[in-house]
């Protein structure tokens, strides 16, 4: 009944390389952050497939959820383990990169022929009766009649495990308060506290350096006008000397 | 004729290239045009003349740039991820030029012979592949924040990818009224939705009087329109959410370290993306490109004539666009966070629960006398005050309470006198 088109065909004869190649890089990236680019390689190939096997709604929640989530992978990465981090090539348990690839190619051997054997004559049929109000449509009555409990438990479910990620990774600062705005404004104003700028360095009168103090209206330097991290260094008797503005252009 | 999903796919093959090289050629005159457009509309605003001397009215100006743009040295960082790094464009601008792959041009016309829709394709989930490609395309955005190995557009990569999880969200649910009342998410369909004005009677509690329906979802569906406008300023990065490439505090952000043809496709696909974006509001709040007040068999709304129409709806929606940049401040990021979480998406969710309601009540009678009550008491339980106000304290006593040797404060019935310049404008003004 529904025979397979040819643009099907090339469709996947073009994907199905690409899927194994993304998810053959995703184990084989050394780098977490491209590993996760593979990862979406093989995932926007399942949702073409999708589509082209007549579930287009599937097919694009399946690009729109995995971009997100991947998404949320990436930004894992980027904070768990930095930007320039590479999987090291020690290995932990001795013989552990043979043991875990062939019991992983046994694994993909059995799969692949239990399913091949599960399905080698198998007559799909349905189609049409499934798609017969619409895609969308055939899909959401299933949800809302049928499903309606696994797909209301499941939900459930998801909000529970997000809710309990927030609370097992929110750190509480014990006894460190959030100060408001209102707060550090009249904490500036107390007393012993310049509420100003600080004084910029004198960078613009002898010297050019950041290190140079700028000169208190009574000719002291302004030990405010430098930053504490900066290493105090001897003046020089020309930047020690009093500006000519102060002496009278002398 | 109006199109509906069944009149696609029947293309020859021809026909479907010289489609694709349109949409494509749209673009990127639109991206050049739009250029142009924003960079004389902001000059007017500030007034000032804008690009006047390339061609008429200036308007090869972006023709220039352009070229100039391409002829540029490529730089490549020496931090920088190489592949990740010439990728990152590529998938900014694919992403820009798929999504607007179901826009409705047009009816049905006659192209050489063969009839055939103003519309590349459609599917039945075409607003869903706009929402994909525009995911898709922030990766391009975040991947050259992070593979620039550069610390600014590194933050303006991250900052892009909050955006991305948050203003998603707020957009795809504000069209979900859209698909609510049309019972569809093919955009010839919606447009096609849009065409048919209905009577609408009032249930007999409220006196029974019926009116016509406005056709346009903009005036049925008010609230999704302006989440829909807000968060698709902010899926575009355009001000003032340009937090991703905010130049006053990350230089660039995610592009700081491109440039030439790299840093033109980031561009090309920013404003691809606008057009997108303000095509689809066109699409599915504003009729498409039916001309308001006539009838889909009038001689306005066939042939070719309703291109000129779309392209004349996108243009007022890019106005709009360009009018936000020149006017609005750029947002703080902790406040644009919020206002996505704490404001648009639970706004969003109570008005579909309230559309969903008056569906209902419109599929059954009486009805009504379960809904209203139960209205009422969620009202009343979202306004109902929730604590005590703190009392408030006069300032003359706030002032008193400080601590002796604080900063000298000025007296607060302190009298600023006026300055003398300001008191003879006045007695000029008075003269006249």
């Amino acid at each position: 009944m529904s025979a397979v088109q040819t643009g099907e065909i090339i469709t996947f004869f073009i994907l199905a390389p690409l899927a194994v190649i993304g998810a053959l890089g995703m184990v084989l990236a050394r780098n977490a952050v491209h590993s996760a680019l593979w990862l979406i390689l093989t995932m926007l190939s399942l949702g073409v497939f999708y589509i082209v096997q007549a579930g287009p709604f599937i097919g694009m929640v399946q690009i729109i959820v995995y971009t997100g989530a991947i998404m949320m992978l990436f930004l894992f990465v980027l904070m768990l383990v930095g930007r320039d981090a590479s999987d090291s090539v020690i290995e932990t348990l001795r013989g552990q990169k043979v043991v875990g690839t062939l019991l992983g190619v046994g694994l993909a051997g059995l799969m692949a022929t239990g399913i091949y054997q599960a399905t080698r004559d198998y007559t799909v049929v349905g189609l049409e009766a499934a798609n017969k109000d619409g895609n969308v449509q055939g899909l959401a009555k299933l949800i809302f009649t049928n499903y309606v409990f696994a797909f209301e438990v499941t939900s459930a479910l998801l909000i529970t495990a997000a809710v309990g990620a927030m609370i097992l990774a929110h750190q509480e600062k014990s006894g460190v308060k959030a100060v408001g705005q209102v707060a550090k404004m009249r904490e500036r104003f107390l007393p012993g506290n310049y509420p100003g700028p600080k004084p910029g360095p004198g960078v613009f009168a002898t010297s050019n350096s950041v290190a140079t103090p700028a000169k208190l209206p009574d000719g002291n330097p302004s030990q405010r006008s430098i930053s504490p991290i900066l290493p105090t260094r001897e003046l020089t008797a020309a930047e020690k000397a009093d500006k000519p503005t102060l002496t009278g252009g002398a | 004729m109006m199109p509906t999903l069944a009149d696609f796919g029947k293309d020859v093959w021809w026909i479907v290239l010289i489609k694709v090289l349109a949409v494509f050629v749209f673009l990127v005159v639109m991206t050049l045009f739009t250029i142009w457009y924003e960079r004389r509309v902001v000059a007017r605003m500030q007034v000032r003349p804008g690009p006047n001397r390339n061609g008429p009215f200036g308007l090869l100006q972006s023709l220039a740039d352009g070229l100039k743009l391409a002829f540029k040295e490529d730089i490549m960082p020496l931090k920088a991820d190489k592949v990740v790094f010439f990728i990152a464009p590529v998938i900014s601008t694919i992403c820009a030029f798929t999504a607007f792959a179901i826009m409705p041009f047009g009816p049905i016309v006659s192209l050489f012979g063969q009839k055939t829709p103003l519309q590349l394709t459609d599917i039945p989930v075409a607003v869903l592949l706009v929402l994909a490609c525009s995911g898709l395309g922030i990766y391009g955005i975040v991947l050259s924040g992070w593979a620039s190995g550069s610390t600014y557009p590194l933050l303006g990569g991250l900052r892009s990818s909050a955006q991305m999880i948050s203003y998603e969200v707020a957009m795809g649910l504000s069209i979900v009224a859209v698909f609510m009342m049309s019972g569809t998410m093919s955009t010839s369909e919606i447009v096609k939705a849009q065409a048919e004005s209905s009577q609408t009677t009032v249930p007999d509690v409220l006196g029974g009087w019926s009116f016509t329906t406005p056709n346009w979802y903009v005036v049925l569906l008010l609230p999704s329109f302006i989440i829909y406008a807000i968060s698709a300023v902010g899926e575009t990065n355009r001000a003032p959410f340009d937090l991703p490439e905010a130049e006053s505090e990350l230089v660039g952000g995610f592009h700081t370290e491109y440039s030439s043809l790299k840093f033109a496709l980031f561009f090309l696909a920013e404003y691809i993306n606008m057009v997108t974006v303000s095509g689809l509001a066109v699409t599915l709040f504003f009729g498409g490109w039916r001309f308001p007040g006539f009838g889909p068999e009038h001689a306005i709304n066939q042939g070719w004539l309703p291109v000129l129409w779309f392209t004349i709806k996108l243009l007022i929606a890019l106005f709009i666009f360009v009018w936000l940049r020149g006017t609005l401040p750029r947002l703080r990021y902790d406040q644009f966070m919020r206002f996505g979480w704490k404001v648009l998406i639970p706004a969003n969710l109570v008005w579909i629960v309230v559309l969903a309601g008056i569906k209902t009540s419109q599929n059954t009678d009486n009805l009504l006398w379960a809904i209203i009550p139960v209205a009422l008491l969620l009202l009343g339980a979202l306004f109902w005050p929730s604590k005590k106000k703190a009392v408030e304290v006069p300032m003359e006593k706030q002032v008193a309470k400080r601590p002796a040797g604080s900063y000298p404060v000025p007296p607060i019935d302190l009298e600023v006198p006026v300055s003398p310049r300001a008191r003879r404008i006045t007695a000029e003004r008075e003269v006249v």
